[in-house]
């Protein structure tokens, strides 16, 4: 009983923030809206027993993509809104279409769902869910493991040489420099 | 009871929302904030499918969506911060260089 209403709460409520971040004008609002959201997904996976996953949910999106993505709303002009002007309505009907079937076809899965059966059924009793991801992680997994370190440390180091290059010039010192095209 | 197909027909949901909010916005930021829908509807759909089925491999790809999403946006973030210092504007528009 108890999940079958926290199921329902947590997703009307991610239907809601989700709707907002898509339909707001406001890109502060549609920020808040998306943090909000992704803390509902982590009571998703907390309720389906994979609490290690909603903590680093919570860790990885509400904590460092949120902290970096204010961190760029700083650079941008947020108080005003969002101007969107869509000219082509015909590519826009079309694509709108192109998703309904698609959507079609994703609904229609779990009619094949249940025909799917485990490969690796790899749950032994009296090991915790986060012990059991870190056996499954470190032996099965351990070279997409270790590539996805270094594909983190490649964007690490492309994020900083993109946004401090050439630091002494950025905008806080505009004054200095009239036009914006030849800060870069 | 919730069963599998609800927790995938609500990654669904989740998932077309994203696809509406990619096709709608024309600010590339909220283009950003429309892929991280996406891929967290997906999350969702892996998690459920790996606790149904006790094999702990879809929860495996959702942690590393999470890697490849956290560095998607350390880039495309930085990307977006040079766009913006260059032409003034996060319009998808104006990154129109080409007429046809």
């Amino acid at each position: 009983m108890f999940e079958v209403i926290a199921f329902y709460t947590f997703s009307i409520l991610t239907i809601i923030m989700f709707g907002i971040v898509v339909l707001s004008k406001n890109a502060l609002y549609a920020m808040s809206a998306l943090a909000g959201g992704m803390i509902f997904i982590a009571g998703f996976f907390f309720l389906l027993g994979a609490e290690f996953l909603g903590v680093v949910q919570i860790v990885v999106y509400s904590g460092a993509v949120m902290a970096l993505y204010a961190f760029g709303m700083m650079f941008f002009d947020t108080t005003r809104d969002v101007k969107e002007n869509i000219h082509y309505k015909k590519v826009l009907y079309s694509l709108f279409i192109a998703s309904a079937i698609l959507i079609v076809i994703i609904m229609s899965a779990p009619i094949y769902s249940a025909n799917i059966e485990a490969f690796y059924p790899a749950v032994i009793d009296g090991v915790g869910n986060i012990q059991m991801v870190g056996l499954i992680l470190f032996t099965k997994y351990l070279i997409p493991f270790e590539l996805a370190a270094v594909m983190l440390l490649v964007s690490m180091i492309s994020g900083i040489l993109l946004v401090s290059k050439r630091m002494e010039m950025n905008l806080t010192e505009e004054d200095h420099y009239e036009e914006k095209g030849e800060i870069i | 009871m919730i069963t599998l197909t609800h927790y995938l027909v609500l990654s669904a949901i989740l998932f077309s929302i994203g696809l509406v909010g990619v096709m709608k916005r024309k600010n590339l930021l909220m283009l950003f904030f429309s892929t991280e829908i996406l891929l967290n509807a997906v999350n969702i759909g892996f998690a459920a499918v790996s606790h149904y089925y006790n094999d702990l491999s879809g929860q495996m790809f959702a942690f590393f969506i999470i890697a490849v999403a956290a560095s998607e946006i350390a880039v495309g973030l930085g990307l977006l911060v040079l766009w913006y210092k260059k032409t003034g504007s996060v319009d998808l528009d104006s990154l129109q260089t080409m007429k046809g």
